[in-house]
């Protein structure tokens, strides 16, 4: 166990390391031929230690979802390495990298668009596990009843169309798709955003269930910090695609060092009174 | 099922919606038939007046609507004063013959669009969307006729292609195989030209289709999962894209049966285009109107077939269906 001076952050075992990662977009300005460059993600470096939730907070267009894609290994970054369990996989190909693939896990933000409109509940989550090859014939449909009862949500309604699920209801059956192979990291790209603070709190804590129950390690991106500093214990601020200031959710909140962190906490206290009353509520 | 069937009964609506129009714009039209007749010194205006008399053209309009549609239940669809015949065995040949023209140019730009307009999307901002992007501009641009003349033009010069009709003159003594590769020849131009004339639109709509899917979540999460690149598009993109498209292919029946009437025309095809012409210039109205209904009814059926297709493969029209 080793301490690394600039972010007194307790090395353990690294699940997932980013170092140096770059991406760029070029744009094209409206109604001209003119291009110019976006940096999305700007010599970012991270660790993901095992079994802890990191938190990846800035605002809108910070790049922490390119950041994301690149981490859950689907985006390639344009320079930098990706290490998983100590492995670089950035040079990996598609065959190499369907094997990774269950270690690594995301839930999206738009539940409605991350869940195939034309599938039911219950294909739902079948469809990774059948990609997998990990379960077949009648074994499928009971992983995926167990799933969803696992996630919170009735066995009952597995041929029920995902739209016909609520915000949340969606969201924990991604969720389920997400548990469906076994992952060792799961992305979390603004998964609660657009949910009401009872449903925020409610899927918070399956979250932390699910974390003691499956040993899940998070990669928590939001740019909420009042939801995030509840839980993280490890926190990374982005702006304009670069990490301003990173530590433990303490040092971060405690003494923050740079002024967006400051900013963002700003915000958060706003909101902190009432996530918290919020969360009492959920659980009763 | 009740669905379809409630979209069958609209049809039927709508035909007869298309039939008192045509009726009413034939009448509206100046002159007749027989009109010409009149300034033939041989025929007398009493003549002529008996040949309207006998053909009804000096009752009102809704008597002569009533007539029609009768002669429609007994499967005659009016009567040609050019032809004296029924007009029904005048379009049934016809229209199989459109029918084999446009069936066979859909097929076949549906099966050109769908790959080219998918990897399009794949690739979008690469230099081969943006040949493909040019390349459908200049297509957009380029009218049926000129289509048609050039492909025309290319095959007097090289004598590569047969020119105009459907079979070679001495076509009946043919084996089978070569009555189909006779047949298949002849059916190049037309073909060419309907194809590439309603590519562009096609490929367009594939590739906007594929790009709104392609950034959907859910395909990121599908790739996410270790999904190859080519079942992610073919087996997660595309039917996710394909609503808009199957709607599309039922008006894609209706586009290429427009085009396809001066396709005929132009190249000599014996479809319904060149006998509407025809009767359009001689004032052959039962056949101008049979023509437009025998059209209608191809794009109805399209669209017919389109939602149909939409209740077969997606769970959420059969729900609401």
């Amino acid at each position: 166990m080793t301490v690394d001076p600039n972010t007194t952050r307790v090395e353990n075992h690294v699940l997932l390391r980013g170092v140096a990662l770059c991406k760029r977009y070029i744009q094209r300005a409206p109604f001209s031929r003119r291009k110019f460059t976006v940096d999305a993600v700007n010599n970012v470096d991270l660790e993901i230690q095992v079994g802890q939730i990191t938190a990846l907070v800035g605002e809108s267009g910070s790049g922490k979802s390119t950041l994301a894609s690149c981490l859950a290994l689907l985006e390639k970054p344009d320079s930098g390495q990706i290490f998983v369990e100590e492995q670089p996989v950035t040079g990996w190909g598609a065959r190499q990298l369907l094997a990774l693939r269950p270690r690594i896990q995301m839930v999206f933000q738009d539940s409605a668009g991350a869940l195939n409109p034309r599938f039911s509940a219950a294909r739902v989550i079948q469809e990774p596990l059948e990609v997998q090859g990990l379960s077949s014939g009648p074994e499928l449909r009971q992983r995926a009843c167990s799933l969803m009862e696992e996630v919170g949500l009735s066995p009952d309604r597995a041929d029920a169309s995902p739209l016909e699920f609520s915000g949340g209801q969606r969201q924990r059956l991604a969720i389920a798709r997400a548990l469906a192979l076994k992952p060792a990291l799961l992305i979390l790209d603004e998964s609660l955003s657009g949910l009401d603070l009872v449903t925020q709190a409610e899927i918070m804590n399956l979250l932390l269930d699910l974390q003691g129950r499956h040993e899940l390690t998070y990669l928590l991106i939001s740019h909420d910090l009042s939801m995030i500093g509840q839980v993280a214990d490890y926190i990374a601020v982005l702006q304009r695609g670069m990490v301003v200031e990173r530590g433990r959710r303490e040092q971060v909140f405690k003494r923050p060092q740079h002024e967006h962190t400051r900013e963002l906490l700003s915000f958060a206290r706003g909101l902190e009174v009432a996530f918290h009353s919020a969360g009492a509520e959920a659980r009763g | 099922m009740r669905y379809l069937l409630r979209r069958l009964l609209h049809s039927v609506y709508l035909l007869a919606g298309v039939s008192v129009l045509c009726f009413l714009f034939t009448d509206l039209a100046p002159g007749n038939f027989f009109d010409e007749m009149k300034l033939s010194p041989q025929i007398s205006p009493n003549t002529v007046a008996a040949l309207k008399t006998q053909y009804g053209l000096n009752r009102p309009l809704p008597v002569r609507y009533l007539l029609w549609v009768k002669s429609v239940v007994r499967g005659e669809w009016g009567f040609s004063f050019a032809y004296n015949s029924p007009v029904w065995d005048l379009l049934a040949v016809r229209a199989k013959n459109t029918l084999l023209l446009t069936g066979v140019a859909t097929i076949l730009a549906w099966l050109i669009a769908v790959p080219l307009g998918v990897g399009m999307a794949y690739w979008r901002g690469s230099w081969a969307d943006h040949l493909g992007m040019g390349g459908t501009s200049l297509l957009l641009s380029l009218p049926e006729l000129v289509l048609a003349l050039g492909l025309l033009y290319f095959a007097v010069r090289t004598h590569s292609l047969p020119v105009g009709g459907m079979s070679a003159l001495n076509g009946e003594s043919y084996t089978f195989l070569s009555r189909l590769r006779d047949r298949l020849a002849h059916l190049v131009i037309p073909v060419a030209t309907l194809v590439v004339g309603s590519l562009p639109l096609l490929v367009r709509h594939v590739r906007a289709s594929m790009i709104e899917v392609l950034d959907a979540p859910f395909i990121q999460a599908v790739r996410g999962h270790g999904v190859t690149a080519a079942r992610t598009l073919f087996v997660y993109a595309l039917p996710a894209a394909a609503n808009p498209l199957i709607s599309l292919l039922g008006f894609s029946v209706g586009g290429l049966l427009g085009a396809s009437l001066l396709v005929e025309v132009i190249v000599g095809w014996p479809g319904v285009g060149p006998l509407l012409l025809e009767a359009t210039m001689a004032r052959d109205l039962y056949i101008v109107i049979g023509a437009v209904m025998i059209s209608t009814l191809f794009m109805i059926a399209g669209n017919l077939l389109a939602d149909a297709a939409l209740i077969a493969l997606d769970p959420r029209v059969r729900t609401r269906a």
